[in-house]
């Protein structure tokens, strides 16, 4: 289990990383923090021939709040985040979310956009991002682009992101007022990735289930204001439309079942926490 | 032998004289190892320098479980700078004989796969570099072609006529089959009031040890021998194996041990073979080669404790008193069968009737090999899967009685007025007494609580069973136990087999300090603190004083093939011959100092590093300056006492006799008693199991100390309570593994472990072994797996509990039908389903072109080498057949594959079939499909269905996410087929759909 | 713009355990390998180099990480502390590794290594965990010896000794 041999840049700027994206396309990778694609790179189910290490780019580390948006930099570890004072008041979804993303250590050095990039259907990031309507900021030497999460993330473990680009930014929605949140997830151990993770959502305009796990990427419905009846053919609906796999962990119908039931849970917490 | 044993009489040591005053046995003296691990200076066996010029291994592994090896080309691997050897199979099979098992059967086994791999995982090549990153580097480079065959999984199907067969020498699946009868079963189950039988299931798992396996072995062409530093951890009968199987007598092969290892589990035992595999590599690399197992090797091929289904019939009274019992075993062995297996289920027979009066038994054996992981001695060996069977049994019949199941254990249990006991299949238990036990477990409102707890949890609507278990724990093997796997007559060709030797030594040197050496070769147990305890009461000096090494070397040590670490062997056995030669050593010093302290040696009383006078205490005189007499005056020592002071104690017991006619042999020396209850809460919600609260009495006699102990139960108790809800290693029923990353095989953190209360019971020490110590190493392994499936089974009110219990099981059991399902019509559904782990889907695409274009796009091997994703090359391999180099993947996962496709059935432009193989470093897959063209508005409709099958590497590691990721290469294919056939494709209404529902297209 | 072409070893130099040290990495060796193969500081432990079982977590400038996931040409010049470090100057226990020797949180002591950096780390960041707190903390980490009790009793027992809490001996 070592890695196959790989070119390594150690970027001291983003313009270096960029051009040497430019120049490798496909065969390069981005590693910041590496929690996820070193363990590929050890099992050798990853082999890309340049790899380039942007964790030297601190300029890139950071968390802004402008206007509505949470940005946060390429370099931002998850820890960071984590550990933003302000996050449970103004984040509150992701102040929930983030302690499931594997485990403190883990956290010290994976980031937050390396997640999104990573694109997991478990991760918690990534539905985060999803359920609160989130972008991606993108740049390469052509420019820089800026894609909603649900045009970012297109499948399992993959991106709208061109060869050439790297994602230097992602920005989550910032608290609006009144809007509630909760989220849940099921794993079999503490840190494991999500069987099925739920994120629910009410604000003014909307009531909607963001869920990880079961889909081959997050996905978002939106609830309109229903009867118990009309929830619950809803959330059946929904459950049947994510699908799932049977896995070693549990089986698709596990999956939809806990959709239709932390759903309904979840989708009345929030909905009897913003009306109290 | 004799109905119930009354007629026994056993072996007491004598009365001990210790250091006077102080004893440090049953003290919790804390470890004299940790000054080393905690500072980061243990000495593990990857930690030890080696040679320069040592090369590392890495192994090539087969991705198949079943396959025929039709070529090895090794050339443009060993062509690569670094690489020195390369040794496949067929070497082996040159340089060494097959490695013996204890079983009839005309097995051959010989560390890499000759001829054929008959599990994926299996070791097929080993490379020699440099280092180890060029050693993984260059296994890409060797090319195996695999004529893959039709594998089997299950141990019932593959004892069948027709199942295909792992090893055509011996032409059949089942390897071997024993039967033992005990007592009468058949009068009892005629004339039984009651008659229950029911089937259950042990799983596959093991307990995999941080610390793999490490080895470095070096070739010795001076004497043609073989030098070897391994974390082997014994039983050291093995070392006999590797020489035999290494044509070289046993002095040519030097085992040795580092002074640490990182758990053991029984696991390393299985590590023998690859030992003999790395002397090859050596001798034919012409230098020492290294191995260290990494996490993907171990998972996917280092051992699995057998899996075993067994049919259970018993017979019982209307009171609740079980008279008889029948099992039927398939201990499902895996791949090959590598010494000491099938050891597990022989060396638990003598205990079959648990700690139950029942005097009737009816055994078969079956023992099975399948397409899976071969076995190895994992912790509990044997254990789990006996009492699954008699304790599932228990509960079955209170529930069938409506009585409470721990009533149902009292009518059974033996009185405490039997021992010593000979139990109906021949173990001789030496003492206890199970209902005081019982008594002190639930007492002070144990299970009182935990009865208010279920009444609370039910009222409120939800589920709580409480379940129970007891299990007897035998420790230190009888090294003739294996021997009733060869029939009566077979035995008595092969003259007997009996004991257990153990060997310890204690050493004074001319300063007066202590030296202990032993053959415990211990994986963390703590046995160097132990043993200074032990030596420290009879020589009357502070542990911390005492020098222990426990490191072997079969060239310089004292060891016999009973040494090494398993079996619950070292209290029983390394603590009773340590006590002995301490004894030695200290009548020897007695003896000596009797003539300056004008008493008799006997009178004489050893503390503070003192010889005493008890009646004067200024008659006394220091330990060291009688040990120094020992060393500097040899003449002046008594008439007749040797030189020195250096007494070595070898050990077996008595009671350790070789088996009789019947089979029935007193497999182990010492048998501890073990009574657990728990109580388990399952969530109405998401079906999780909780163990709410678990209690483990133990009665393992004299305790030496108490907190090694109980860190030896919380231990046994973590692996216990794993295989009861989180570990397994998994097949599909193409033999792929998906178990083979520590996201997969999942083991209990601390944040899953539940609260465990050690009750130690009044001890009834043995009388067998010489500090009436009992081993309590594997207990509850025994005992948690099936409390806890006892517990589940209270809860949910079912009768059969399969392992482990996870959320997904407990629905499947609990849930109505699933809601109906809404929404797209099921022709164009994207279904996918992983049952039997082969992944199947159809979707359509709309091609902008007329049929007949896309039809020869399909045929034409241009078109068809750029419609496949990631086509290097493709070539014509007869009609409608091709040959591709592909690199695909998903995401950041990719690799190179070799492709073989065909397509068949044509009906032009409307209709073929295709059917396919990928295989490449990352594993292989094999698929058939069919196309439908059919003209529409806007060009073809192509719709297409698939069934695939991925093993290997992905599979292993990727189980989560392999049916997404077939999906996504198949849907790859096709997209790519849109747009070589004219332009993007447009999108069918399912892709319309799902992207408004915010699905992956 | 440091551009390592493959195989072929760079100096990386870094501070373990506060004094600087140098070796040779090629781009893809690991840390955990650089440590223990280079550096020869071979008390920090390799389990399953996926991230998962914790035996390999070093402090990285202070911060819990896997040896494991980490390139060691991506450590140049940062501070790295590992099991070696934890002891007094005198070479006395330190308050951690006291806490795991007194309440026997260590049999075979493979784990051992990254349990305590872990710690470490942790017990900075929350110093009075309570023990829900400290055994989801501590699920980053595997041991296959103790079934965790004495490891998370030993845990509570070093937290309240770094508060310095005298109530701490009572733990014992």
């Amino acid at each position: 289990m070592k890695p196959a041999p790989f070119d390594l840049l150690i970027a001291d700027s983003l313009e270096e990383a960029l051009a040497c994206l430019h120049e490798h396309g496909e065969d390069a990778r981005i590693i910041a923090g590496g929690q996820s694609l070193m363990a590929m790179l050890n099992m050798r189910l990853a082999h890309p021939s340049v790899l380039v290490d942007v964790t030297r780019l601190r300029d890139l580390s950071y968390i802004r709040c402008k206007g509505d948006w949470l940005e946060v930099g390429a370099t931002t570890t998850q820890a960071e985040l984590l550990a933003w004072p302000e996050l449970a008041t103004r984040a509150p979804l992701l102040a929930q979310a983030l302690p499931y993303v594997g485990h403190f250590q883990t956290r010290n050095r994976g980031t937050v956009c390396g997640s999104l990039c990573h694109a997991d259907p478990s991760s918690e990031i990534p539905l985060a991002l999803a359920t609160l309507g989130g972008e991606v900021v993108l740049k390469s030497r052509k420019g820089k682009r800026v894609l909603a999460a649900q045009d970012f993330q297109t499948g399992m473990l993959t991106t709208a992101r061109r060869p050439d680009e790297m994602v230097v930014a992602a920005r989550f929605r910032l608290q609006e007022d009144l809007a509630r949140f909760g989220f849940r997830e099921v794993a079999r151990r503490h840190g494991d990735f999500a069987i099925v993770s739920i994120a629910a959502m009410k604000t003014a305009k909307t009531l909607c289930l963001g869920v990880g796990g079961v889909a081959e990427r997050p996905t978002i419905q939106t609830f309109d204001a229903q009867s118990a009846e009309d929830l619950e053919a809803a959330l059946n609906a929904f459950a049947w439309q994510l699908g799932g796999s049977d896995d070693i962990h549990a089986s698709a119908r596990y999956r939809r079942e806990m959709v239709r039931r932390l759903g309904h849970t979840l989708l009345q917490e929030v909905s009897n926490a913003a009306a109290s | 032998m004799s109905d119930s044993g009354k007629d026994l009489t056993l072996e007491r040591p004598p009365p001990d004289k210790g250091a006077a005053g102080k004893s440090y046995i049953g003290q919790s003296v804390l470890r004299v190892e940790n000054r080393a691990l905690l500072n980061g200076r243990g000495q593990f066996c990857d930690d030890l320098p080696v040679k320069r010029g040592t090369l590392q291994a890495a192994i090539l592994r087969s991705p198949h479980a079943h396959a025929e090896i039709e070529s090895i080309d090794v050339s443009a691997c060993l062509a690569r700078p670094g690489v020195h050897a390369v040794i496949t199979g067929e070497d082996m099979r040159r340089h060494i004989a097959a490695m013996k098992v204890p079983l009839e059967a005309p097995l051959e086994y010989y560390g890499l796969a000759v001829d054929k791999v008959v599990f994926a995982g299996e070791a097929v090549a080993v490379v020699c570099a440099e280092d180890r990153y060029l050693a993984e580097d260059a296994l890409d480079d060797i090319e195996v072609v695999y004529r893959p065959l039709e594998p089997v999984l299950d141990p019932l199907k593959a004892v069948e006529e027709d199942a295909p067969v792992l090893h055509p020498a011996v032409k059949s699946n089942l390897i071997s089959k024993h039967h033992f009868r005990h007592g009468e079963p058949e009068a009892a189950f005629d004339s039984a009031e009651r008659r229950m039988s029911f089937d259950i299931v042990y799983p596959r798992n093991s307990i995999p040890p941080i610390e793999g396996f490490v080895c470095i072995a070096e070739f010795l062409p001076e004497n043609d021998g073989y030098d070897v530093i391994s974390n082997f951890p014994g039983p050291f009968g093995m070392h006999s194996v590797m020489a035999w199987s290494l044509r070289v007598p046993g002095n040519k092969l030097r085992m040795r041990s580092p002074p640490n290892a990182g758990g053991n589990f029984g696991v390393k035992l299985t590590m023998f073979p690859s030992i003999v595999v790395m002397c090859v590599a050596s001798k034919l690399a012409g230098r020492p080669v290294k191995w260290v197992e990494d996490r993907l090797e171990h998972l996917v091929a280092a051992n699995s404790a057998p899996n075993r289904v067994t049919r259970v019939e018993a017979a019982y009274t209307a009171a609740g008193e079980v008279t008889a019992l029948r099992l039927e075993h398939w201990d499902d062995h895996g791949g090959h069968i590598r010494a000491p297996m099938p050891g597990p289920i022989f060396r638990m027979h003598g205990t079959t009737s648990n700690a139950y009066k029942l005097r009737h038994l009816d055994v078969t054996m079956n023992i099975v090999v399948t397409n899976k992981c071969p076995s190895g001695a994992v912790r509990g060996f044997g254990g789990p899967q006996l009492y699954y069977a008699t304790e599932r049994l228990m509960q079955r019949i209170a529930v069938v009685l409506d009585l409470d199941p721990l009533e149902v254990l009292r009518r059974n249990i033996l009185p405490a007025d039997v021992f010593p006991y000979r139990a109906p299949a021949g173990a001789v238990y030496d003492s206890g007494n199970y209902g005081r036990c019982i008594d002190e477990a639930v007492a002070e409102g144990r299970l009182e609580d935990l009865k208010r707890r279920r009444e609370e949890v039910r009222a409120q609507g939800k589920y709580y069973g409480i379940g129970y278990a007891v299990g007897i724990e035998p420790s230190q093997s009888n090294m003739g136990y294996i021997a009733i796997a060869k029939s009566a007559e077979k035995r008595k060709k092969s003259g007997p087999k009996d004991g257990a030797i153990v060997y310890a030594t204690v050493s004074v040197d001319a300063s007066g300090s202590i030296n202990v050496v032993a053959d415990s070769v211990p994986q963390g147990q703590g046995h160097a603190t132990t043993l200074s305890q032990i030596v420290a009461d009879q020589l009357g000096v502070a542990p911390e004083a005492i020098m222990v090494n426990t490191d072997l070397d079969t060239q310089k040590d004292a060891w016999s093939i009973a040494s090494g670490n398993y079996s619950s062997r070292f209290a029983a056995a390394v603590g009773s011959a340590t006590h002995l030669a301490a004894q030695r050593v200290r009548a020897k010093l007695a003896r000596i100092a009797s003539g300056t302290l004008n008493r008799p040696a006997e009178d004489l009383v050893f503390s503070d590093s003192m010889i005493r006078d008890p009646d004067n205490p200024d008659n006394a005189v220091p330990l060291y300056r009688i040990a120094a007499l020992a060393h500097w005056s040899p003449g002046s020592l008594p008439e007749g006492m040797e030189p020195g002071m250096h007494e070595r104690a070898a050990w077996s017991a008595k009671e350790l006799e070789p088996s009789n006619e019947l089979g029935e042999i007193n497999c182990e020396l010492a048998y501890g008693f073990i009574f657990d209850f728990c109580g388990v809460e399952i969530d109405p919600v998401t079906f999780d199991v909780k163990v709410d609260r678990y209690v483990t009495a133990h009665d393992c006699g004299t305790v030496l100390n108490p907190a090694l102990l109980e860190g030896q139960v919380g231990g046994s108790f973590a692996a216990g309570f794993g295989a009861a809800l989180y570990e397994e290693f998994v097949y599909g029923e193409d033999g792929a593994f998906y178990s083979g990353s520590f996201a997969d095989y999942l083991i209990a953190t601390a944040a899953e472990m539940p609260p465990l209360d050690i009750v130690h019971c009044t001890p009834s020490p043995s009388p067998v072994t010489l500090l009436g110590a009992k081993g309590v190493g594997e207990g509850n392994t025994y005992t948690t797996p099936v409390c806890i499936a006892n517990a589940v089974a209270d809860a949910l009110g079912i009768d059969d509990v399969v392992l482990p219990v996870t959320p997904s099981r407990v629905a499947d059991l609990l849930l109505a039908e699933e809601q109906a399902r809404v929404g797209a019509p099921e022709s164009e559904a994207p279904e996918a389903s992983g049952s039997g782990r082969s992944l199947t889907g159809e979707d359509s695409v709309i091609v902008p072109a007329p049929p007949e274009e896309v039809w020869r796009s399909l045929l034409d091997p241009d078109s068809l080498a750029a419609v496949i994703p990631g086509c290097r090359s493709l070539e014509t391999a007869g009609e409608n057949r091709y040959r591709a180099s592909v690199d695909m993947g998903v995401g950041p996962v990719r690799g190179r594959f070799q492709a073989d496709v065909r397509l068949f059935d044509l009906e032009e432009p409307r209709k073929a079939k295709l059917e396919g193989s990928l295989s490449g470093p990352l594993g292989s897959g094999s698929g058939s499909g069919e196309v439908h063209l059919e003209a529409c508005e806007g060009g073809t409709r192509v719709s297409y269905s698939y069934r695939v099958k991925v093993a290997g590497k992905v599979a292993a590691v990727g189980g989560r996410m392999l049916d997404g990721a077939a999906r996504s290469l198949i849907q790859q294919f096709f997209r790519a087929l849109v747009s070589q056939a004219g332009g993007p494709a447009r999108r069918g209404l399912w892709s319309r759909l799902r992207e408004r529902l915010g699905l992956s297209s | 713009m440091p551009l390592h072409p493959k195989n072929r070893p760079v100096a990386v130099e870094l501070q373990l355990n506060g004094k600087p040290q140098r070796g040779a990495a090629a781009p893809n060796m690991l840390l955990s390998d650089f440590l223990r193969q280079e550096l020869g500081a071979t008390g920090t432990h390799v389990g399953c180099e996926h991230g998962i079982c914790g035996a390999c977590t070093v402090r990285l400038d202070g911060r819990a990480v896997r040896s494991c996931l980490c390139l060691a040409v991506q450590a140049e010049g940062r501070r790295v502390e590992t099991i070696e470090g934890l002891a007094e100057a005198d070479g006395s226990f330190g308050i951690l590794q006291d806490a795991f020797h007194r309440h026997f949180a260590l049999q075979c002591g493979f784990c051992t290594p990254g349990f305590l950096m872990s710690l470490a780390d942790y017990l900075e960041g929350n110093p009075d965990p309570t023990e829900e707190e400290l055994r989801e903390a501590l699920s980053g980490n595997i041991c296959r010896c103790t079934g965790y009790a004495e490891i998370v009793k030993a845990a509570l027992y070093a937290a309240a000794r770094l508060r310095g809490d005298a109530d701490s001996s009572r733990a014992k």
